[in-house]
């Protein structure tokens, strides 16, 4: 066939005479300068990266140094002390203990049942919207500004029981326990303040977890005759478990290392005493009584314990410092640790 | 109707369907410029290809796949999903790269070079093999900062210039008479074609010679659709093109040779005319005619 | 009406009784966020704007344009029998400037690193390195601040800043210090501003990627003239979540920052933030009806306000990026 090479003859003006380029790398003085930056850049955003992880380091180091020698068993095993050498965490350690305790026990159901409410129940009505928009507006209060509720509406109770200094005025339980009006500084009201602090976190977070269940699970369950809250209760619930107590142990973990509310509803800087006097676990088994004494009891937290001593003028107290930093922090490993766990569990087990 | 599309064909077309004995596809007229029965023996070679094998992974996806594509000139690769060819045609400017576990083996001659070497500078390589993909992607700035874009990466400052150049180039692909007196706006409001013919634009942009598109129409209206093709048979008098495409339709009507992938392999290249009128492999005749794709 | 999960509960709203009162209930759990943000409201405003009951708020005796105008800050009672000169002031700039030098310091620390460990995370590392540097980063965020503040008063002080300043500028510094407490802030923020920008940077659709690539680009190009533009509004909202963060941050800045009332920009003086300030006054042993309580409510109050205003700007910003990309 004798067709010319182009159906179009193209004026000779549009052709483009073909440039011969040399496709090697650093044939061209522009593009070179170009990957030169190019990798500068990628090495300033690796050094910022890695910066956090020296940060990690530096912070890590810098407290295990200053523990050193001052950590031993005696540190968790007695209370605190004007004397450095025999200052310890135990108040602090049981402060907690009960103070997450109580906040777990109400801020779980509070803030999963708010996420069921909202992810399965609710309507697109205005309610429904001011309450999404509230949450996660209130996710970014201040936990300090929790603290000045606290104080006013648990601790103080809008002073309605007259000052809080009389607790004149009780309720009593069966007889054993004695719930002051207005509650003043104990375990209670710390808890409530918490709780309230970290429940944002655990609705957002368990709202994740209930989005993620597809819906045909819940179709199925209902066209088998179940009705809305057994479905929830039996079906969508326990899929979202993972992403849910991921969120709740994330959310424990800020509750026990966050101090300004607990130290803004008056929790005590220096407490000698453990609540309700139980100093070891086997007096919650001998003497069950004051378990539910010690909500009521006054108390002090390992953060607040570890403030404490962190703005002691001088160096005496940067060991005690330090030390308390090291058992809060193997606190959070432990709880964080948990959380690693069933992330990693359940990605081999359920999946959709 | 049949009558009427007859009307349409180009002599050298009824020539082809008249001295073609199996002729399995009435084959729709092709877009000006284009001359389906090329002989390509005639024409240097824009891009050579040579025992090219592809992995991701350990999975391979190319077999040993030879394809020769002259210069100024349009390449259809066609073949049902997972052929391979999108594969291909983005290794032409190495955008498998981008691809962790990816591997290569063969070579790529693009003048006389071959540009699978890990020498080559890819940066380079690509402005001279632009692309354009299936998505339009215009990148949410003004309809000029998005054709000036690779002209400004590459160094260019002079407002002038890059304003001569965006013109230049929104004329080539037909969409300067459109958008001359909003270049400031926002590329994102722009038409699904019109978007689509900016990233022509924006190809032409950085001055290439291969012009390699994925599918670039199959998001399109059919008025759009048209456009894209007849804006192909334009361009190819100045840029080789390599088109993918599912649409064997579009295929007959742009390209002046096509290649027929099935499962990795190039089963069979030639003049579109003949691949649509008598394919030699029993393969591409089925897939032609719609036995199986 | 639409529903969010449309038909497929309608019918089963049964007139089951105890299918209602779990919806009772689980609505009155959702309410409980609502009767919180009230709560914090009706708190605030009791105590410093206007109290229903005999006694005063802190601006019914305080004005409002002394309170933002005033540069001084000595919450003493003004009752008091004392000299003129020893009258209260009640100027909140004090306490501002040091919260804002610290929000200031830890941008100036944050932003940076945040935003190169985002586009680092998100443009260059392998899943491998990602696998490894998000845990990094998520314990960096779930230190308990108290543990930055001892960081700041032990390592970033004396470790750091003193020897710096002192070997090469000649200045000597004190233990307290705004900019040991900015920095501590800002590493502290770093993470967040990292995740919240690396999702933001991520939902850049991986096509803008490759067309960029396909124009002849380097990384550099496709991260900063591509991506990060495609993303800028949402990398700012990540940026004022981090920056209201800082300034309702308590525990490091109270520590580390020091006590001195000041009205300054200097960062190596020792200055009390609004926090700071609030946490001082609740050690004290001030009647609850003092003026000096009542400025913690007042604070607290402009802090409520700032806070609440930059959340709300920024979550604003991020709905409208996401319109864009999804």
């Amino acid at each position: 066939m004798s067709t010319p090479p182009l159906s179009v003859t193209p004026q000779p003006s549009d052709v483009q005479s073909l440039k011969s380029v040399n496709f090697i790398s650093g044939s061209d003085s522009t593009i070179r300068r170009r990957l030169f930056l190019s990798r500068v850049f990628a090495w300033c955003c690796r050094i910022a990266t890695y910066s956090a992880l020296a940060a990690l380091v530096a912070l890590l180091a810098s407290i295990i140094v200053n523990c050193l020698g001052r950590l031993n068993l005696s540190f968790i095993t007695s209370v605190n002390s004007v004397d450095p050498a025999e200052a310890g965490i135990l108040a602090g350690l049981w402060g907690s203990f009960w103070l997450i305790s109580l906040t777990t026990l109400m801020s779980v159901p509070l803030g999963i049942g708010s996420a069921v409410y909202l992810e399965e129940y609710a309507k697109d009505t205005w309610l429904t919207r001011v309450i999404k928009v509230n949450l996660s507006n209130l996710a970014g209060v201040p936990s300090i500004v929790y603290g000045m509720l606290g104080l006013t509406v648990f601790v103080r109770m809008f002073d309605l029981f007259g000052s809080s200094a009389a607790k004149s005025k009780a309720i009593n339980l069966l007889g054993i326990v004695k719930i002051p009006l207005p509650l003043g500084d104990i375990i209670l009201a710390g808890a409530l303040t918490m709780t309230l602090v970290i429940l944002p976190i655990i609705i957002i977070a368990s709202q994740e977890a209930l989005r993620a269940v597809p819906s045909s699970i819940r179709t199925a369950s209902l066209a088998l005759g179940a009705t809305r809250w057994q479905t929830i209760r039996h079906q969508v619930l326990p899929a979202a478990m993972p992403g849910i107590s991921t969120g709740v142990i994330l959310a424990v973990s800020r509750a026990i290392g966050d101090t300004a509310p607990l130290i803004m509803i008056g929790a005590l800087t220096v407490a000698r005493f453990c609540p309700a006097g139980i100093d070891s676990p086997v007096k919650l088994l001998t003497e069950p009584q004051r378990i539910l004494q010690a909500p009521m009891d006054q108390f002090t937290a390992m953060p607040i314990e570890i403030f404490h001593w962190a703005k002691q003028p001088g160096d005496d107290f940067s060991p005690v410092a330090a030390s308390g930093i090291v058992v809060l922090l193997l606190v959070l490993s432990v709880f964080n640790g948990f959380a690693v766990w069933i992330r990693y569990r359940t990605s081999r087990g359920l999946k959709w | 109707m049949v009558t009427f599309i007859e009307t349409l064909r180009s002599p050298i077309e009824r020539k082809a369907m008249a001295t073609s004995p199996t002729t399995v596809l009435r084959v729709p007229p092709a877009v000006a410029g284009v001359d389906r029965d090329m002989d390509m023996s005639q024409h240097p070679a824009a891009i050579t290809a040579r025992g090219m094998n592809f992995y991701y992974g350990e999975n391979q996806v190319l077999f040993d796949v030879n394809l020769t594509v002259p210069e100024r000139s349009v390449t259809a690769l066609i073949g049902p999903s997972g052929c391979g060819k999108s594969t291909f045609l983005r290794t032409l400017n190495r955008m498998n790269d981008l691809i962790e576990g990816t591997r290569c083996t063969g070579e790529v001659l693009i003048q006389g070079q071959n540009i699978m070497e890990p020498a080559v500078d890819v940066v380079l390589l690509r402005k001279h093999v632009g692309m354009v993909f299936q998505k339009s992607t215009p990148f949410p700035k003004s309809i000029f900062d998005n054709v000036a874009y690779g002209p400004r990466v590459a160094g260019e400052r002079n407002r002038a210039i890059l304003a001569d150049l965006v013109e230049s180039c929104l004329q080539k692909a037909a969409l300067w008479e459109e958008v001359k007196d909003r270049l400031g706006e926002s590329a994102m409001a722009l038409s699904g074609g019109q978007q689509q013919r900016l990233c022509i634009a924006r190809a032409l942009a950085t001055n290439p010679q291969i012009l390699l598109m994925d599918e670039p129409a199959s998001a399109l209206d059919p008025a759009s659709t048209s456009r894209i093709e007849d804006l192909i048979g334009e361009l190819c008098a100045n840029y080789t093109i390599v088109i993918v495409t599912h649409n064997m339709q579009q295929a007959s009507r742009v390209s002046h040779q096509t290649a027929f992938f099935f499962e990795g392999n190039l089963v069979e290249v030639g003049p579109t005319t003949q691949i649509f009128t008598s394919p030699s492999q029993k393969k591409t005749e089925d897939y032609i005619t719609g036995r199986f794709g | 009406m639409s529903t969010a999960r449309p038909s497929m509960f309608q019918r089963s709203r049964s007139a089951n009784p105890k299918e209602q009162l779990i919806h009772v209930l689980l609505l009155c759990c959702a309410l409980v966020s609502i009767l919180t943000t009230l709560g914090i409201v009706v708190v605030l405003l009791r105590s410093a704007v206007y109290n229903p009951g005999p006694k005063t708020a802190f601006f019914e005796e305080v004005s409002l344009g002394e309170f933002l105008t005033d540069t001084r800050w000595k919450p003493v009672e003004r009752s008091q029998l004392s000299p003129e000169a020893d009258q209260g002031h009640f100027g909140i700039w004090p306490l501002l400037s040091g919260t804002l030098m610290v929000a200031v310091i830890a941008s100036l620390v944050s932003v940076p690193t945040g935003l190169g460990a985002a586009i680092y995370m998100s443009e260059y590392a392998g899943p491998r390195e990602r696998s490894f540097l998000k845990p990094v980063l998520e314990i960096l965020a779930g230190i308990p601040t108290v543990v930055y503040g001892f960081f700041a008063l032990h390592f970033i002080t004396p470790m750091i800043l003193q020897p710096v300043l002192k070997h090469v500028f000649g200045i000597e510094i004190g233990l307290f210090n705004v900019a040991s407490a900015g920095i501590v802030v800002g590493i502290m923020v770093t993470p967040m501003i990292a995740s919240l920008s690396e999702d933001v940077l991520r939902s850049v659709p991986r096509s803008l990627r490759e067309a960029g690539y396909a124009l002849g680009s380097t990384r550099f190009d496709v991260s900063m003239r591509v991506v990060v533009p495609a993303a800028l509004s949402g990398i700012l909202a990540a940026f004022l979540l981090a920056f209201s963060r800082a300034i309702g941050e308590t525990m490091a800045v109270t520590i580390a920052g020091g006590h001195k009332v000041l009205f300054s920009v200097n960062p190596f003086e020792e200055m009390r933030t609004m926090t700071g300030y609030m946490v001082h006054q609740s050690f004290g042993d001030n009647s609850a009806d003092s003026i000096q309580n009542k400025s913690i409510y007042a604070i607290g109050l402009a802090l409520f306000v700032i806070t609440l205003s930059i959340n709300i700007a920024s979550q604003w910003i991020l709905r409208k990026f996401r319109e864009v990309y999804q």
